[in-house]
């Protein structure tokens, strides 16, 4: 019984919204809850932090009454461990390179390093699809859109 | 009346072709085609990501740009959905059911061809709706005090979690979640910072191009990521001249288009029925009238025609309260609507007098944006088509990088690049978990305003909750609220065979 409510997606969701909203109500009592008729800044929060809650308790309930789907898993079948990591990747490296080295040297590793993710990928390939997106990317927000970011900098 | 809604649709033509927002209709037309037939790319994900292109334009060309990439997206996806079979976008679910087999029997130009034609007609009747039924609309909404715009919002929001897709209470729960990012950032009465963690980059709120491209741009790449299935390009060999349906295509698929039409803007009425449910009615109504039923699945023409016209008609319906109430039916309108407020624009019942031009510019644009579109795809049809076949290996890296440099270029603030990449690791998550993160964006569009209108209700009736049943128009709102959850756990417990034939296949879809 309670291994197979284990493997129910239900039960981790109904979890996840259930303390998510204990956690929402609680928090919202550190802000001036005031009264119904003057409301202050926590008394929206709170009051959505008990529905959430109950929310999250119904879905723990259906998880409880209905039975395991075949083939219930939390992760996906193919776990793309790899392709995540490579995909997050890419937004961090345009974050990191951006604020220190500019937009080129940003947009590059951004595309580069997320191409990487797929199962398909080469170096060549990634290497020219970068450049290639450098490129125009650059010529569209840096001059067509003129965005304030510099293409290349030193340091902050 | 009928007068002053032709003299102003007049002035919108006016608007809607001055020299720059033609131009902005077009390019708005021309990319939301592009991306939005590329596999993959939703209407959600296509629009978020060409939201932060419109951020230097004026309100008006801004406006016009993204309902050009709404529905060129759209049309985008019903090319990928008939020659590809690879639905993007919900409502083209069925579409694929007779348009791909049309496609193997080598008449997929036709399918398009129709497409083309039932979209203009779906569309052509939503304009007109919209024209005459939105000035009642705001004189009725002008009427409304802050308990009967909140108990307004609630059935909004609730109509557009629970009937969307997927479970209801998670659907619900997700609005919640959307509603409580909504509140991150300072309170607008006291300025007080709420769950902004003591971060000050948090204290304006969360970002809403973030939020949109973390739900629907990361979270969708991790998901797709080495899942979608090599593309068959077989039949992707469309050319121009096959557009054109022979004569007897043509005689069936038109009153097919009718009767969707009328379906889609019946089921725009009903707050919340989007233009998924409504495609999926129609299909199975077209199947139920047909003298063949038993033919629909292997290449029937009208079940082309039927629910790509009534998808229109009911998206165009949808822009109706959108517009004049400000309170949006769907994840999309919800895009639309936070753009709006991007640049400024306060939504709800006093835009369209305040701000004519963008909302009867918008109107027209409409109509020319259409034939823009029927325009562009005829003779391009063979360049989207080669557009097909751009393997997702260089798609998300490049749409990725339009995620980041997009969300950059929304305040020019890194710290929001890094809100994108934590939101996208929440959106999958909550998708493992089977839930669905359209609503979260409809939470995060209404939440500030429903909070505000809460509490000058509760104000203005000294604290008395009772004040949203003893208002009489607030009461019915508050009654199709009641009905509608009650519906829901009717439905749910009798479940099998109680909704006819359209539930089913959307749980199929899926």
């Amino acid at each position: 019984m309670f291994d197979t409510l284990l493997r129910k997606r239900d039960f981790y969701a109904g979890m996840l919204m259930t303390l998510l909203g204990i956690g929402v109500t609680f928090n919202a009592t550190t802000y001036t809850l005031g009264t119904l008729m003057h409301m202050g800044p926590g008394m929206f929060p709170f009051l959505l932090g008990i529905v959430l809650t109950g929310l999250g308790l119904t879905i723990f309930g259906t998880a409880l009454a209905t039975p395991l789907g075949e083939d219930e898993h939390i992760l996906p079948r193919q776990r793309e461990w790899k392709a995540w990591g490579f995909i997050l990747a890419g937004p961090i490296s345009f974050i990191v390179l951006g604020e220190f080295f500019g937009m080129v040297p940003a947009t590059f590793a951004c595309v580069f390093v997320s191409s990487l993710g797929d199962r398909d990928s080469t170096w060549k390939g990634s290497f020219l699809l970068a450049a290639g997106v450098t490129f125009f990317g650059v010529l569209l927000f840096a001059y067509v859109l003129q965005v304030p970011f510099p293409m290349f900098r030193w340091g902050h | 009346m009928f007068a002053t809604a032709l003299t102003d649709l007049w002035y919108g033509f006016g608007v809607a072709l001055e020299p720059h927002n033609l131009m902005w209709c077009f390019i708005g037309v021309l990319a939301g085609n592009m991306v939005g037939v590329l596999p993959g790319m939703g209407a959600l994900a296509t629009i978020s990501i060409l939201l932060p292109l419109t951020f230097g334009i004026k309100p008006v060309g801004a406006i016009l740009m993204l309902a050009g990439v709404f529905y060129g997206s759209q049309y985008g996806g019903a090319i990928c959905s008939i020659l590809l079979n690879l639905p993007c976008h919900p409502p083209h679910a069925v579409t694929c059911l007779d348009g791909f087999p049309l496609t193997k029997q080598g008449r997929g130009g036709a399918a398009l061809g129709i497409t083309v034609i039932s979209s203009f007609v779906g569309d052509s009747w939503g304009i007109t709706e919209m024209i005459f039924l939105s000035p009642i609309l705001v004189r009725v909404a002008l009427q409304f005090g802050p308990a009967e715009i909140c108990s307004l919002m609630l059935l909004g929001l609730l109509a557009g979690s629970t009937l969307a897709r997927g479970s209801p209470v998670k659907g619900v729960a997700m609005t919640v979640l959307g509603l409580l990012i909504g509140i991150v950032g300072s309170d607008i009465e006291t300025g007080t910072p709420r769950f902004t963690f003591g971060i000050p980059n948090l204290f304006d709120g969360v970002e809403i191009v973030a939020l949109a491209l973390g739900l629907f741009g990361i979270a969708e790449f991790m998901k797709s990521v080495n899942q979608l299935s090599e593309v068959d390009t077989k039949y992707t060999n469309v050319k121009f001249k096959d557009l054109k349906p022979t004569r007897d295509e043509f005689r069936r698929a038109v009153p097919a288009m009718f009767r969707g039409t009328i379906i889609g803007s019946l089921c725009s009425l009903i707050p919340g029925t989007g233009p998924t449910i409504a495609s999926f009615v129609s299909y199975a109504m077209e199947k139920k009238i047909s003298k063949t039923p038993e033919k629909f699945g292997t290449g029937m023409i009208e079940g082309v025609a039927c629910p790509e016209a009534s998808t229109h008609s009911s998206c165009q319906g949808d822009f109706i309260p959108t517009m004049t109430l400000g309170i949006p039916g769907d994840a999309v309108m919800a895009l639309i609507l936070g753009a709006l407020m991007i640049q400024g624009v306060v939504p709800g019942p006093q835009l369209i007098t305040e701000h004519a031009d963008i909302f009867w510019g918008l109107v027209a644009s409409f109509w020319i944006g259409n034939i823009i579109l029927v325009i562009l795809n005829v003779p391009m049809i063979g360049l989207w088509v080669k557009l097909l076949t751009i393997p997702y290996k260089y798609l998300y890296p490049s749409a990725l990088f339009f995620v980041c440099i997009g969300v950059y270029s929304a305040n020019n603030d890194m710290f929001q690049v890094g809100e994108v990449v934590v939101i996208g690791i929440i959106g999958y998550v909550l998708l493992l978990l089977d839930f669905h993160p359209a609503p979260i964006l409809l939470g995060f569009v209404l939440g500030p305003r429903f909070e505000e209108n809460f509490r000058r209700a509760m104000l203005i009736s000294r604290g008395d909750a009772l004040v949203f049943i003893k208002h009489p128009i607030s009461a019915v709102f508050v009654a199709l609220c009641v009905i509608l959850i009650g519906a829901q756990i009717y439905v749910r417990l009798r479940k099998p065979k109680a909704i006819g034939d359209g539930i089913p296949l959307v749980e199929m879809a899926e």
